[in-house]
């Protein structure tokens, strides 16, 4: 490498290093791969703090000029281009920020003797992170195809790292399965972006002015092959599969952090690397958005497995985030920058917020896990009490998640319904109205997703306890409690310092849209989008305001009365016996979504008749995509294998044959 | 922000503090004259707080630290959306501080702890009524979201305070969005705050009820609670109801004098208000739990629509 560039790129050739020593730390486990200690209290803390590294190098590179650089690994002749804008370094931050509580938690919770040695698991965890990091540092096509497959291997590795289990094994290959259908997507589209030069950097892919069918094109392989990564309808079904199968940290990693690399990809491909939008290419991702957001919702709201539950309600937030992109897109194809950026600002808080929340719900899940191996909602219950580190933590990331003000998810709610209402001014007639009644549709999706998140928290930690053992549950250790911490309080800054995150956001949506928020931002403590008396929200005085109430209401209850409090068994209308069978269970409390959202699910019921000497009730709800889509082309792939396979006799004679026979057709067909 | 703002918002927020209980009993009375009957007086629900406060908290043994905070949390929630909602001024300093969708947040984070304390019990009836209570509120939500949506178009903003001055504004009159909005803002006011064709507020019969099945468990001050917030609830929805359909007669920035004109004015349209609520809930039967959805999807659609009016025919009084 080049002395010269080096310089002239600090916080790139920073950044590259910091991968570098997470790829370091990794080859340190696989040489120690049997020492359970030194792994779990050197290696995983050192990578929390390479990560938090990570977003201290990044912060500044946000408001800096784009670097590059070139490193001679790879092919002879096909160096690395790496380039650190404004949009990797943002990702970057939410890499490194959501990695460091996830391995700060993770070195308190990965045990002996579990699946996998602890020093492959540690390489895997590792060079998934540093391929994450990379993928969003990439700048030719070879080097970004080289990162996001080590990514895709190295996740699958750990998603099979209880490979013992038939169902893992399965979940792992339909990732598998679906992620390298993305990945020749991704390949094509960078062909077509490309156009014929055979010069595959992006530097060089900015410049071709692709005319709008060939850009078109590249675009649908783009959100193909994005979309198979972040689990947009109908490329979502690895998700709910995949993302349960991992162990915890895994699964916070790959909901709260891989997702957005494709997020990424795609930002990258729809706005930095083709020439212009139009306009369609936004209703069909506004649209492909809120279908996936509103699926993944109620799926969500019908399951009984805990990591499933999480895993689709992953599916909905990128739905939401879809649908923040696609508006942008959409105002962006009509000129409409300002506004434009307000939509590409809320999906890109959002982003922000899922990683964090998300994480923190999933490693809250692996704590529990561990306490009670428990996953199914049905078995669990109670944990409030026994869990009550665990049970707070889980609280806030609930709230986040359900977008309940003042959290971090409720400020991407509220910017991407402001840019809903400025739908009305787009100049296509028919748009204009039809798009402000969409935000109804995300409306109904956020309110959703609080009945989901009322489902998850009430059933796992409010109650009692379902089976006899949770009594004895133990609360996470201090490793475990540090990286909630970490990621508790990403959720807490990100809700109440609103301001702030649109000041980092503005480079990146200048760099995108050519428009950002700040300059119109009104002061540091107050969110205001465009003007004050249009909209604005103070997240730092609603809290004030909720909070002084509390305290206001609780002081005078206690001096004007008396503060007595007697404890006595449960009323529940004077019931004289009650047990933990008599709460609701996941299934009742999914049963009002089930039955008013009916055609979205594939529903088989098994009923009891009145003459059952033992009645049974079953319903099973399946996803229609299976049954429309992939069961169709799965047999069509075996149909076809079917076909060829009749030429394989496994007999030499035939094979003979066949080469004679195509040997005499050549003949013909040559000398004709 | 001025020395008046500041005396408008805390005259606003004790005002809602004090007249909430009064409404509840004007609403209860007059459905009592109704029905023919002579009713408890309208200050009984003073009453009953008072005793509630001085009974001893029974708490359930399983009960945790959320079940006991959040009255006060639910309580703080409430007071904030009747002191954001402007019903006596338009010149509030905490109106930029949460505007219309923030509103609906906070109506949300409210009802998330009211169920999440319902559920930590683990009583049959408890998570039943938080099942309910979730299965309303995700219907009633974007309902209520898709009526503010309405007016935030006709004024171009979802601050509160800018909404009620662009409509206020206008010419007394009835604009088919607005009248459609109206319509929809009723039938979601009476399933949030339980009233009759959703929820009986009368009645402790177990398998219709939502709201007293949420608040089973809880006794003395933590039952005020709960109760006092769920009358600044009504009180904070009639004041939407107020604030967006008529308007007429708020303070503007700098008017003492209509200030005080503003309090009698707002008791007015109150007694109104009450009077209509309580004739609907005595037209109309309980409906069955099951029947809600569909009562709430047309409140959804009647609002979409209003929406969709509003933007056909252009925005009314401009």
């Amino acid at each position: 490498m080049p002395g010269g560039q080096v310089s002239a790129a600090p916080q790139l050739a920073a950044a590259l290093a910091l991968a570098a020593a997470w790829i370091v730390l990794g080859v340190a486990g696989l040489a120690a791969l049997q020492r359970f200690v030194l792994v779990a209290r050197v290696l995983f803390p050192a990578g929390a703090a390479v990560a938090i590294a990570l977003v201290v190098v990044a912060l500044p590179a946000v408001w800096g000029t784009p670097q590059t650089a070139v490193l001679p690994i790879g092919l002879p002749g096909l160096p690395f281009h790496f380039r650190l804008d404004a949009l990797s370094a943002l990702f970057l931050m939410v890499i490194g920020g959501a990695a460091a509580g996830v391995s700060l938690f993770s070195a308190g919770y990965f045990r002996r003797a579990e699946g996998t040695p602890p020093g492959l698991l540690c390489f895997q965890y590792h060079v998934f992170l540093a391929a994450m990091a990379l993928v969003v540092l990439a700048d030719d096509a070879y080097a970004f195809m080289v990162m996001w497959e080590t990514m895709a291997l190295a996740s699958f590795f750990l998603v099979t790292a209880n490979h013992r289990s038939a169902e893992i094994r399965r979940a792992g290959y339909l990732y598998l399965l679906i992620a390298h259908l993305g990945a020749i997507a991704i390949l094509l589209c960078f062909g077509v972006l490309q156009a014929n030069t055979g010069d595959y950097s992006f530097a060089n892919m900015r410049l071709q002015n692709l005319p709008p069918f060939w850009a078109s094109i590249a675009f649908v392989l783009a959100l193909v092959g994005f979309g198979a990564k972040a689990g947009l309808v109908p490329l979502h079904v690895w998700l709910p599969e995949a993302h349960p199968a991992a162990p915890s940290p895994v699964s916070a990693l790959m909901s709260g952090v891989m997702l957005k690399t494709a997020v990424y990809g795609f930002l990258r491909v729809a706005y930095d690397l083709l020439p212009a939008q139009i306009w369609w290419w936004g209703v069909l991702v506004l649209a492909i958005g809120l279908v996936t957001a509103l699926f993944g919702v109620v799926f969500a709201a019908v399951q009984s497995d805990m990591k499933r539950l999480l895993a689709w309600s992953s599916v909905e937030n990128i739905g939401l985030i879809f649908a923040g992109i696609g508006l942008a897109l959409l105002f962006a194809a009509y000129g409409m920058d300002a506004v434009a950026a307000l939509a590409l600002t809320a999906a890109l808080y959002h982003v922000a917020s899922h990683a964090f929340f998300k994480s923190l719900l999933f490693i809250a899940t692996g704590a529990v896990l561990h306490a009670t191996s428990e996953r199914s909602l049905g078995r669990l219950g109670g944990l409030m009490r026994v869990m009550p580190w665990v049970g707070w933590a889980t609280l806030l990331g609930v709230l986040a998640s359900a977008g309940l003000p003042p959290l971090g998810g409720f400020v991407s709610e509220w910017l991407l319904l402001q840019s809903f209402l400025f739908t009305p001014h787009l100049p296509n007639s028919f748009l204009n109205m039809l798009v402000p009644a969409v935000a109804a549709l995300i409306a109904l999706v956020a309110a959703l997703a609080g009945y989901v998140m009322v489902k998850f928290y009430g059933v796992v930690f409010l109650g009692q306890h379902r089976e006899e053992k949770l009594a004895g549950a133990h609360d996470a250790g201090p490793w475990e409690r540090t990286g909630m911490l970490w990621l508790m309080a990403g959720c807490v800054a990100l809700g109440l310092l609103p301001a702030q995150g649109l000041d980092v956001l503005a480079p990146v949506t200048t760099m995108l849209v050519h428009a950002s928020l700040t300059t119109l931002a009104g002061g540091n403590w107050l969110l205001v989008p465009v003007s004050i008396e249009r909209a604005s929200y103070a997240p730092l005085f609603f809290l004030a305001g909720v909070a002084a109430s509390f305290a206001l209401a609780f002081f005078l209850v206690r001096r004007l009365y008396h503060g007595r409090v007697r404890r006595a068994p449960a009323w529940d209308c004077g019931h004289p016996w009650q047990n933990a069978r008599m709460q609701d269970t996941a299934e009742g409390f999914g049963q009002p979504v089930r039955q008013i959202f009916e055609p979205l699910f594939r529903m088989q019921r098994e009923l009891p008749t009145a003459f059952d000497a033992r009645p049974r009730y079953a319903v099973e709800v399946g996803d229609h995509f299976w049954h429309w889509l992939y069961l169709p082309a799965a047999r069509a792939v075996e149909a076809t294998a079917r076909f060829v396979g009749r030429l394989q006799q496994g007999r030499i004679a035939i094979y003979l044959l066949y080469s004679f026979a195509t040997v005499i057709a050549l003949l013909v067909w040559v000398t004709r | 922000m001025s020395a008046l703002g500041f005396a408008a918002q805390l005259l606003e927020i004790l005002a809602a503090l004090a007249l909430a209980p009064l409404f509840l009993g004007w609403v209860n009375q007059c459905r009592a004259w109704l029905q023919s009957r002579r009713g408890p007086g309208l200050l009984q629900p003073y009453r009953t707080l008072h005793k509630l406060f001085n009974k001893d908290s029974v708490l359930a043994e399983r009960a945790s630290p959320l079940f006991r905070a959040a009255p006060y949390l639910v309580f703080g929630c409430m007071t904030l959306a009747c002191g954001i909602v402007p019903t006596l001024s338009t010149e509030l300093p905490l109106s930029p501080a949460a505007d219309a969708i923030a509103l609906v947040g906070l109506f949300a984070l409210a009802r998330v702890f009211v169920s999440l304390a319902a559920m930590d019990i683990g009583t049959a009836f408890g998570s039943l009524g938080a099942r309910r209570e979730m299965l309303v509120g995700f219907l009633a939500e974007p309902a209520l979201l898709m009526v503010l949506f309405t007016t935030a178009l006709i004024s171009d903003s979802t601050s509160l305070t800018t909404i009620v001055r662009t409509l206020s504004a206008r010419e007394v009159g009835i604009q088919p969005s607005l009248a459609l909005a109206a319509v929809a803002l009723v039938m979601v006011a009476l399933a949030e705050n339980a009233r009759v064709p959703v929820d009986n507020p009368a009645t402790h019969l177990e398998l219709t009820m939502i709201h007293e099945a949420l608040v089973l468990e809880y006794s003395g001050r933590h039952l005020a609670l709960m109760e006092w917030a769920a009358a600044l609830k009504l009180f904070a929805y009639a004041c939407i109801g107020i604030a967006l359909f008529v308007p007429w007669g708020v303070a503007g920035a700098h008017a003492p004098l209509a200030l005080l004109a503003a309090l009698p004015l707002l008791l007015a349209k109150l007694a109104l208000g009450g009077f209509l609520l309580a004739l609907l809930e005595t037209l109309s039967a309980k409906m069955r739990i099951f029947r809600v959805p569909e009562f709430l999807g047309m409140a959804f659609m009647l609002a979409v629509i209003a929406m969709l009016v509003n933007l056909l025919l252009g925005a009314p009084g401009r």
